[in-house]
C-alpha cells in the first residue's frame, strides 16, 4: 500500500460517508455489503487475469455455481422427493459422468484409427441414452413433489455459513473440469468457451427443477445472522436501540446489515490476505513470469498448461465463494436474474478500472463500480429532472429522458472502461 | 409411401426449412466476425451488438414508413429501411474505430487488450440499443407472412402434414447468399477486395506493396456493418427483436465462426449451418417423424427429444469444444495467431 492506495481508499470511504448523509444509514450499508461482495468476486478474477493472464468472461457462471451451493447446503431436505425418486437422479448423474470417464478413457486407450470416432460416437450416444432412461423418470416424480411449494429435492439442511466453502468448491471442481478441455486453446477461443459454459450453467439452473426449482426460484434460505423480525420482538434489542434513540424496525435493519458487513469483511480480508501471501510466494512470481512471457517460462521448465489450471481453479472458487455470499444474503436463488453484463463483464469492469495484477486495487474497484452502478441510476434521474422540470413531465422529451435513466448505468460502464483503457490501462492502483 | 412423405414433409417443416434460415442468418453473422479477425485480428465481442443497433434503427425506420403507409407490397417494409440501417451502422462503427480501436491499432495493442476494448464499446452500444428502442419484445414483421402454408400445403399434396415456409424464411435465404455472392464477388475480383485478403495474408508485406491500411479497414468495417445489419434485420424479421437476445447471439456465431476456422469466410458460412442444423436438430423431438418413417409400427413412448430446447447453447458450446480440441484451426483451414 502506497500513499496513493491509501488516498483512493480514504476517498471511497469518503465517498459511502456522503452516501450514507444524502441517503440513509441504510442505502449506504446496502451498497456496502454488496460492495464487499463484488470486491471479493473481482479478486477472483483478479487472480485469473491479473496473475496469469487468463480470460474468463464465464463469472455469471461461477457465481450462480455458489448460489446453488448455498440452496444445497441450507435448505431442509424434502424428504418425499428423496422418497420419490433422490436416489434414481443420483444414480442417473452417477452414469452420465461414468459415460463422460469411459469416453476419456476410450480416446486415450484406443489406437488412433478411423473407426475410434465412430467406436466414440457409438459409446457417447449409448450412455446419454441410459442416462436419460434412467434420471427422466426419477426428475419426474421429484418434480411432481408438491411443485408449487418444493418440487426439488431440498438442501443438507446445514447452516448456511458451510455453503460458501462448498460455493467454492463446486466452482472449482467445474473450472477444473472447463479447465482441462478449454486451456491450453488460444486466449480469445477460452474467452468464448467460458462464455459459453456460463450460459450452460444457467441454463441448467433454470431448467432442472428437481435441483433448485429452475425459474420457480428458491426461496427462504436461512439466515446466518438474526432475523430482524426476532430482533424487533427482542426486549433488550428494543430497549437498546431506544437508548441510540433509533426506532426498533430501523435499528434491526441497521444490526442485521452490520452483522453481514462484518462477516463479509472477515471472508474478504481472509482472501486478500491469501492472494497477497501467493503473489508475493515464489508461486506468484512464476505466474507473473508466466503470464509476461510464456515460451520463456516454459523453457526454464515451468510447466504453464498446468500452472494455468491451477490459478483458473482458484480463481473460480473466489468467485464461487462470493456467489454463495450474494445468495446469503438475498435469501433466495432466482437464476432469472443472472445475466453476463451484471455479473461477467462488470465484474471485468471492475478489475480493469481497479487495476489489473493488483489484489488492493481489485477491491477498491469492485467497491467502486458497485457504488457507482448503484447511484447511476438515481443521479441520471436527478439529473434529468433537473434538466426537464423547464418543460413539464408531459413533453416529449421529458418522458424520453425518464426512460433513458434506466439505461444509463450500461453506457456509464461502458464509458469509464473505455476511458480508463485509453488513459490509464494500469487501473487506479497499478500493480507494482 | 405416403408415410414417408409424410416423414420427409414434418423433417422439412419443423427441421430443415427453419434450419437453413437460421443457418443464413448465423452465417452471416459470422462472417462479420471473421472479417474482423481477418482484418483487424481481434474476436469482436460487440458484434452482437452492431447487429443490434443496426436491427433498431431500421426498426424505428420501419415504423415510420409504416405510419406514413409506405409499404412493400407482400415483402416486409423492414427491407425498404434495410439500406438506411446499413448506412446508419456503417456511420456507427467507424466513428466507433476513429474514436476508440484506431489508438490501439497504432500501438500494435495484444489482441486480448482489444478484445476487453471491444467488451466496452459492447457496453456503450448496448445502452444506445436501449435508449433508441427499449428492452421490450418487438415484432416488426409485415407483408405476406407465408410463401407455403400448411393447409394449402395439404389440400395441394393430400397429404396429412403440412408445409409452412414463411415469406421471412425465403426472404432470408435470398438475402443472404445475394449478400454472400457480392461479398466474395468484392473480396476476389475487385483491386480493394483483393488488397483486403493481402492485408488479412501478411500484413507486413501488404503494408509493403503500398496498401493503405486506414482505408482497408474502413472498408472492412463498412462491410462488417452491412453484415451485422442485415443478420440483424433477417433475424429479426423471421423471430422477433429483443436487444438481450442479440448479445446472446454472439455464442452461436462465435461458434459458427470459429468452427468454419476464424479467418476464413467460407468457414463461417459453413460453421453458420453447421451450427444451426445440430442446434435444431439435437433440440428437436423426433417422435412424429420416426413413428410416420416406421409406417406407424413404432410409436415411441418419449419424445425422442436428445436435449430440451433451452440447452441449445449447450450445443453450440459442445460442437465448439470438440471441434476446438481436435481440429484447432476449424473445419476450413482459419489463421491462428
Amino acid at each position: 500500500m502506497n500513499t496513493r492506495a491509501v488516498a483512493l481508499y480514504a476517498a471511497m470511504a469518503l465517498l459511502l460517508a456522503l452516501t450514507g448523509r444524502l441517503m440513509g444509514a441504510n442505502y449506504a450499508l446496502t451498497i456496502i455489503n454488496m460492495g464487499l461482495i463484488s470486491a471479493i468476486m473481482a479478486l477472483g478474477v483478479n487472480l485469473q487475469w491479473g496473475y496469469a493472464g487468463l480470460f474468463n468472461i464465464g463469472v455469471m457462471g461461477f457465481v450462480a455455481l455458489g448460489g446453488l451451493a448455498a440452496v444445497l447446503v441450507a435448505m431442509p431436505p424434502v424428504s418425499a422427493a428423496w422418497a420419490a425418486g433422490g436416489l434414481r437422479v443420483l444414480l442417473g448423474l452417477l452414469l452420465g459422468a461414468a459415460t463422460v470417464v469411459a469416453l476419456v478413457l476410450l480416446h486415450r486407450r484406443l489406437p488412433a484409427a478411423r473407426w475410434r470416432g465412430l467406436a466414440l460416437v457409438a459409446a457417447g450416444v449409448a450412455g446419454w441414452l441410459l442416462f436419460r432412461a434412467v434420471l427422466d423418470p426419477g426428475t419426474v416424480a421429484v418434480e411432481a413433489v408438491s411443485p408449487a411449494s418444493t418440487g426439488y429435492l431440498g438442501g443438507a439442511g446445514l447452516p448456511v455459513i458451510l455453503s460458501w466453502p462448498v460455493g467454492g468448491l463446486l466452482a472449482a471442481a467445474a473450472a477444473w473440469v472447463i479447465g482441462k478441455t478449454a486451456l491450453g486453446l488460444r486466449s480469445d477461443y477460452l474467452a468464448i468457451a467460458t462464455l459459453g459454459i456460463a450460459e450452460i450453467i444457467l441454463a441448467v439452473l433454470k431448467n432442472e427443477d428437481w435441483l433448485a426449482r429452475g425459474v420457480k426460484n428458491v426461496i427462504g434460505i436461512p439466515s446466518p445472522v438474526p432475523q430482524e423480525i426476532a430482533l424487533q420482538r427482542d426486549p433488550a434489542f428494543v430497549e437498546r436501540a431506544a437508548s441510540l434513540g433509533l426506532d426498533p424496525v430501523m435499528a434491526s435493519t441497521l444490526w442485521v446489515k452490520l452483522l453481514y458487513g462484518a462477516l463479509f469483511l472477515v471472508v474478504l480480508l481472509l482472501l486478500l490476505w491469501l492472494a497477497q501471501m501467493a503473489l508475493n510466494s515464489p508461486w506468484g512470481r512464476m505466474m507473473r513470469a508466466i503470464r509476461d512471457n510464456e515460451v520463456a517460462a516454459e523453457a526454464m521448465g515451468k510447466d504453464v498448461t498446468r500452472r494455468h489450471l491451477q490459478v483458473f481453479v482458484l480463481g473460480s472458487a473466489v468467485i464461487g465463494v462470493a456467489g454463495a455470499m450474494m445468495v446469503t444474503l438475498d435469501g433466495q436463488l432466482t437464476p432469472g436474474s443472472y445475466q453476463p453484463l451484471r455479473f461477467t463483464f462488470l465484474v471485468w469492469v471492475m478489475v480493469i478500472v481497479g487495476g489489473s495484477g493488483n489484489n488492493w486495487g481489485a477491491i477498491l474497484g469492485g467497491m467502486l463500480i458497485w457504488w457507482l452502478w448503484v447511484v447511476v441510476e438515481p443521479l441520471g434521474n436527478w439529473l434529468f429532472g433537473v434538466l426537464t422540470t423547464a418543460m413539464g413531465p408531459d413533453a416529449w422529451l421529458s418522458r424520453r429522458l425518464a426512460d433513458a435513466a434506466a439505461h444509463m448505468r450500461l453506457l456509464t460502464m461502458g464509458v469509464i472502461l473505455l476511458m480508463v483503457l485509453r488513459f490509464s490501462p494500469r487501473g487506479l492502483i497499478p500493480e507494482r | 409411401m405416403t408415410d414417408i412423405l409424410n416423414a420427409l414433409v414434418v423433417f422439412a417443416n419443423f427441421v430443415f426449412v427453419p434450419a437453413v434460415a437460421y443457418g443464413a442468418q448465423l452465417a452471416l453473422g459470422a462472417l462479420g466476425v471473421t472479417l474482423v479477425y481477418g482484418i483487424l485480428r481481434f474476436s469482436n465481442f460487440a458484434h452482437g451488438d452492431t447487429m443490434a443497433f443496426g436491427t433498431a434503427i431500421t426498426i424505428l425506420l420501419t415504423f415510420a414508413l409504416q405510419g406514413a403507409e409506405i409499404t412493400a407490397g407482400f415483402l416486409p417494409t423492414a427491407l425498404i429501411a434495410l439500406p438506411v440501417g446499413i448506412l446508419a451502422t456503417t456511420l456507427l462503427v467507424l466513428g466507433t474505430d476513429r474514436a476508440v480501436y484506431r489508438f490501439y491499432r497504432a500501438r500494435r495493442a495484444a489482441p486480448v487488450i482489444l478484445v476487453i476494448v471491444s467488451m466496452g464499446v459492447m457496453f456503450v452500444m448496448n445502452a444506445i440499443v436501449r435508449f433508441i428502442v427499449g428492452v421490450e419484445d418487438i415484432t416488426f414483421t409485415d407483408g405476406e407472412r407465408f410463401v407455403v402454408s400448411a393447409r394449402g400445403f395439404r389440400e395441394a399434396t393430400g397429404l396429412e402434414e403440412g408445409l409452412a415456409i414463411r415469406t421471412t424464411q425465403v426472404i432470408t435465404l435470398l438475402v443472404a447468399a445475394a449478400a454472400v455472392a457480392l461479398l466474395f464477388w468484392f473480396l476476389n475480383r475487385t483491386r480493394t477486395g483483393k488488397s483486403m485478403r493481402a492485408f488479412s495474408d501478411n500484413e507486413d508485406l501488404a503494408l509493403l506493396s503500398g496498401i493503405n491500411p486506414e482505408r482497408v479497414v474502413a472498408v472492412t468495417w463498412a462491410i462488417v456493418a452491412a453484415l451485422a445489419t442485415t443478420a440483424g434485420v433477417l433475424y429479426g424479421l423471421d423471430k422477433s427483436f429483443k436487444a438481450f437476445t442479440y448479445f446472446q447471439l454472439l455464442l452461436p456465431i462465435f461458434a459458427s465462426a470459429i468452427v468454419g476456422g476464424l479467418g476464413n469466410p467460407l468457414g463461417a458460412i459453413a460453421g453458420g449451418f453447421v451450427i444451426a442444423f445440430s442446434e435444431v436438430m439435437v433440440t428437436y423431438a423426433w417422435r412424429q417423424v420416426a413413428a410416420y418413417a416406421t409406417g406407424g409400427a413404432w410409436e415411441p413412448a418419449s419424445l425422442l427429444q436428445l436435449m430440451g430446447t433451452d440447452y441449445k447453447f449447450a450445443v453450440s458450446f459442445a460442437i465448439l469444444i470438440i471441434v476446438l480440441l481436435f481440429k484447432p484451426t476449424g473445419l476450413f483451414k482459419g489463421q491462428s495467431l
